[in-house]
């Protein structure tokens, strides 16, 4: 990548190759001691998604491991210990408006997932 | 204080203790009872016969009575009242004081005047001792008789029988039930009774009872006619008699044929002195039922408040099963009426007898009796209570009719009084109101009103007015499961199996809307899986599961998992033992002993969980199944092996059940267990399947649980051998596991069942829908594709890509952490881990 190029384009981050990502579902990547959850679904555009893995509600590194589905046509993710649902791609908590987590920009691009800064 | 002293603790002496206590009245109360033991339930007395300890009879104990403030005294008789002192005087010599004496001595069963009645094996059938001495006397007999051809001398037969004699029934009267059935009725019900093996004599007049010197039996019993019958026991049922003789002792007014006369207020001509129950006689009769009973414990409780509560007779129609034949009677059964019309349908193929009295103008139903077949009982009772208009061709109401147009009574059609549940005196009336005050499902109604807690007869109608109350309410019931399928589970359950439908994407595409939630998920995954049992990380299921499924362990507050490997009935050899603790101290995991009879591990990071089970499945463990909705343990105790009480294997069938049932996927966790004996160690009464060994083989019993709601579980079938006992457990599961709603316990499923308990006896021993051998394939198949998934999962690199942390790093979840407590790890409190975060920092 040349220096032009890395002035005019966001930095990226490669976190994972595509067939790291399970359909349907969540993983969870680590940049700089921050947790992020990814989750891969394949019928959607866009198809992957990123939010914070913490779950400021039930207090633990855990949002990657939840059932996604979709609520009132927003695509979610539930929360593993107390179920409640975040919004995938504002990090919105949709039970409580006063919480919500940290969303990230992630693209695939040439079977990679990459995170833009 | 005002001090009441009540005699007799049988259950309407119990009743009324129940009620005072609840009641605003402030008094002191005393009760002495004869009997050794406190109130018992005598209604389902013949239960003891099949199983039931006289424990689960109980409806008190002392401690309960001392709880309550309440002075009991047991095995000591009321010998003599002097009214005049108003004190009692026991036979053992005790004297109590009172301000208020209530009778409630109930009544004791008439023993014919009968020359030779006080013979050794003469016995009678009203008390728990009762049934301990016809059980012992039963021992290595050939034949019992019963006198007395009516409703108790009946189920006293049915007991005889279940003991294994030679059962006899001698009745003086012409036919049997002569107060409750007309002559047609009974006429069926003896012919149904005797196609049983019972024999039954009618027209006897015994005239005498010998010992019987030369033959094998013990005694012989002569008959006017000039008829013998030799017999090893007798039990006399011919009716009972009031005990009044306290009363005619102090002057109390009392029926020509019995009975302490009582007014509305259920006040003998002693205004201090009460009588309730058995021993009343209240308007020239005596009410033998409970219902009536505790209807005037209540009106004497009242008078003693503010509020008087008049007792104005009672309903004594009945619906009961004697020796598994339905019966039933309703008000005026022998049309006594003048002008009345009956109306008869017989069918001597299926041995179904049934028969209404209607009034002259063909408007009113006076009476009615079934037998053979009881399910319009509750309608008909109905029409009789409330006296509601029948319908113009009111045969139609008892000729077989076609499914689909049953001439159900609409339940909008009864009057808020209409008494639906007898047992717990619930109205109509009762039931709205707890539906306006918040109740909003059958199962609320239930623990609101206590309608259809006791016999339970009263289900279905009950089911009824629920159903219709809520479609009035527009509330028309939401059983849409989630946002993406407007199906209950067991309707999603039908359309995947009909379908074959494989995939959830598929099961979206045809049935639903969206794209499926964390309700819809996990619900689809698990029918998916009791039905094909697929390996559930199969990639197109992994997005189905909870975490809990998915990382086959269970999430733990922290983000880590437990790890509960299988101990089938609780057996483990030390070795094994040891490898759990080899284990555990690698991992730093936190163990504990649970209640199913299994050591769980605490606190595996997620990256750990492949290694932690490769070397627990080394070992020869499998996976326990604790994140799923599935069969989770068997408990078991001892057994015969070990146990001195023992009378089977108990270890040995709870390991066969348990590894027959492992992974069986259901719409809620199972739960089993296994007990030796009666003595009941396992605890087996407290789980969706519980076995319990008798002498002769296995007692089932279905749908108990512990948890938020315990529930005590329900007698099923008796006396098993071990193949029977396995297929009816085969049918009674998949029955669930097919037909009951998401997250629904056996329990609730079965109080949702329309029929209840009776209805699933039907369909799992006498294959009423002729689904069993279905049920019993499925669940071979269930059986027969069994595999241990952490087994498939640590053999196969591709699904361990999923237990890493985190896909670009090695690091651990710095979050996670513990601190030491009594010698183990434990998740720190939100405040220990910011400081040893902020330490580190
Ligand atoms: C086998 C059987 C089946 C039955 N089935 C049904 C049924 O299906 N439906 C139904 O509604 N009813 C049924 N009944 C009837 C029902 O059990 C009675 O109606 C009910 O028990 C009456 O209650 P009670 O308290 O009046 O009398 P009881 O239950 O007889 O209690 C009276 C108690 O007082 C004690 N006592 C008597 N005299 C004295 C004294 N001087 N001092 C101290 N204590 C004294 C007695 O020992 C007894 O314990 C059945 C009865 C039997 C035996
Ligand atoms: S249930 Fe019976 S066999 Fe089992 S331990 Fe208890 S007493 Fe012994
Ligand atoms: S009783 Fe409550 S705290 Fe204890 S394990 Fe069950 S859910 Fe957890
Ligand atoms: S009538 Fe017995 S439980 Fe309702």
């Amino acid at each position: 990548m040349s220096n032009t190029q890395q002035a005019l384009e966001p930095q990226t981050i490669t976190l994972c190759g595509l067939s790291d990502l399970i359909p349907n579902s969540g993983i969870c990547a680590e940049v700089d001691g921050q947790q992020i959850a990814l989750f891969y679904l394949p019928s959607e555009t866009p198809q992957v998604y990123a939010i914070g893995n913490w779950d400021p509600i039930g207090k633990a590194n855990v949002l990657a491991r939840g059932i996604v589905g979709d609520i009132d046509g927003r695509l979610v993710v539930a929360s593993p210990l107390y179920k409640q649902h975040f919004d995938l791609l504002t990090g919105e908590c949709l039970e409580d408006d006063q919480v919500s987590v940290a969303a990230f920009s992630v693209t695939l691009v040439a079977d990679q997932v990459l995170l833009s800064l | 204080m005002l001090k009441v002293v009540v005699v007799g603790n049988g259950m309407v002496g119990h009743h009324y203790v129940e009620q005072l206590v609840a009641s605003e009245v402030e008094a002191q109360v005393t009760v002495i009872g004869g009997e050794t033991r406190p109130a018992y339930d005598r209604v389902h007395l013949s239960e003891v016969f099949s199983g039931r300890s006289p424990e689960d009879l109980a409806l008190t104990t002392r401690d309960r009575y001392i709880e309550l403030g309440v002075e009991a005294h047991f095995g000591d008789f009321v010998a003599s009242i002097d009214r005049e002192n108003k004190t009692v005087t026991t036979e053992s010599g005790k004297q109590y004081a009172y301000d208020k004496l209530v009778l409630a001595t109930g009544s004791y069963p008439f023993v014919p005047p009968v020359k030779g009645n006080d013979l050794e094996p003469c016995l009678v059938y009203r008390t728990i001792d009762d049934l301990g001495m016809i059980q012992a006397q039963a021992k290595d007999r050939k034949v019992g008789v019963v006198v007395g051809g009516g409703l108790l001398g009946l189920e006293c037969a049915n007991a005889v029988k279940n003991l294994g004699l030679e059962t006899h029934v001698v009745e003086f009267a012409p036919g049997l039930m002569g107060v409750q059935l007309d002559n047609g009725g009974s006429a069926m019900l003896r012919r149904k009774i005797e196609a049983l093996g019972v024999q039954v004599h009618t027209s006897k007049a015994t005239q005498v009872i010998e010992e019987n010197s030369d033959g094998d039996t013990r005694l012989v019993m002569q008959f006017a006619d000039g008829g013998s019958l030799e017999t090893d026991m007798i039990v006399f049922s011919a009716g009972i008699r009031p005990y009044d003789q306290l009363a005619r002792d102090c002057g109390l007014t009392v029926g020509e044929r019995g009975g302490i006369e009582v007014d509305y207020h259920c006040k003998t001509s002693d205004s201090d002195i009460f009588a309730i129950g058995e021993c009343a006689l209240f308007g020239g009769r005596i009410f033998g039922l409970v219902a009536p009973g505790y209807r005037m414990a209540e009106a004497a409780v009242s008078q003693l408040g503010n509020d008087s509560v008049a007792f104005q007779g009672a309903d004594m129609s009945t619906k009961l099963k004697l020796l598994g034949v339905d019966v039933g009677s309703i008000g005026d059964a022998h049309g006594k009426e003048e002008g009345s019309v009956a109306y008869t349908f017989s069918d001597e193929r299926i041995d179904v007898y049934k028969r209404l009295i209607v009034s002259a103008d063909g408007k009113k139903l006076l009476g009615a009796v079934l037998v053979g077949d009881c399910s319009d009982y509750d309608t008909l009772l109905q029409y009789f209570l409330n006296g509601i208009d029948l319908p113009a061709d009111p045969q139609t109401l008892i000729l077989p009719y076609n499914a689909g147009d049953a001439p159900a009574l609409g339940a909008a059609a009864l009057p808020a009084t209409a008494t639906i549940c007898s047992c717990h005196n619930v109205s109509k009336g009762d039931i709205v109101a707890a539906m306006d005050g918040g109740a909003c499902s059958l199962a609320d109604v239930k623990s609101e009103t206590a309608a259809s807690t006791g016999c339970g007869g009263c289900a279905a109608l009950l089911k009824n007015i629920v159903d219709d109350e809520m479609a009035a309410r527009g509330l028309e019931v939401n059983k849409a499961m989630c946002e993406h399928f407007n199906f209950t589970r067991q309707e999603m359950f039908h359309l995947i199996k009909v379908g074959s439908i494989k995939t959830f994407e598929e099961l979206l595409e045809k049935h639903g809307t969206g794209r499926g939630c964390e309700i819809c998920k996990p619900t689809a995954g698990s029918i998916l899986a009791s039905l094909w049992n697929d390996y559930i990380l199969e990639e197109k299921h992994v997005g189905l599961q909870d975490t809990n499924d998915n990382f086959l362990a269970n999430m733990q507050k922290n983000g880590t998992y437990s790890v509960v490997p299988r101990i089938p009935g609780g057996e483990i050899t030390p070795d094994k033992l040891i490898v759990l603790g080899q284990v555990a101290k690698k991992y730093s995991l936190y163990t504990k002993i649970t209640g199913g009879q299994r050591v769980d591990l605490f606190g595996a990071r997620v990256q750990h969980l492949p290694a932690i089970w490769e070397e627990l499945i080394e070992a020869g463990f499998e996976t326990g199944h604790a994140y799923g909705k599935a069969l989770r343990t068997v408990k078991s105790c001892v057994g015969s092996t070990w146990c001195r009480y023992g009378v089977q294997d108990s270890v040995a069938m709870a390991l066969y059940v348990e590894n027959r049932y492992k992974g069986l996927r259901s719409p809620h966790k199972l739960k089993s267990a296994v007990s030796g004996c009666t003595r009941e160690c396992a605890e087996a009464q407290s789980k969706d399947f519980g076995v319990i060994a008798t002498e002769n083989g296995w007692n089932l019993f279905v749908c108990g649980n512990g948890g938020m709601k315990p529930r005590h579980a329900d007698l099923f079938a008796t006396d098993l051998d071990d193949e029977t006992l396995i297929k009816y457990i085969d049918r009674f599961l998949m029955f669930y596991v097919n037909t009951a709603d998401r997250l629904q316990r056996t329990s609730v499923w079965m109080d949702n069942l329309e029929g209840g308990l009776d209805y699933l006896k039907q369909v799992v021993i006498e294959d009423s829908l002729g689904i069993a051998a279905e049920l019993e394939e499925q669940m071979n198949n269930v059986v027969g594709t069994y595999q241990c998934e952490w087994k498939t999962t640590v053999e196969d690199p591709e699904k361990l890509k999923r237990f890493r942390q985190f896909v670009n790093s090695e690091a651990e979840d710095r979050d996670i952490i513990f601190v030491e407590e009594r010698g183990q790890p434990r998740p720190a409190t939100e405040e220990e881990r910011e400081q040893i975060l902020a330490k580190s920092a």
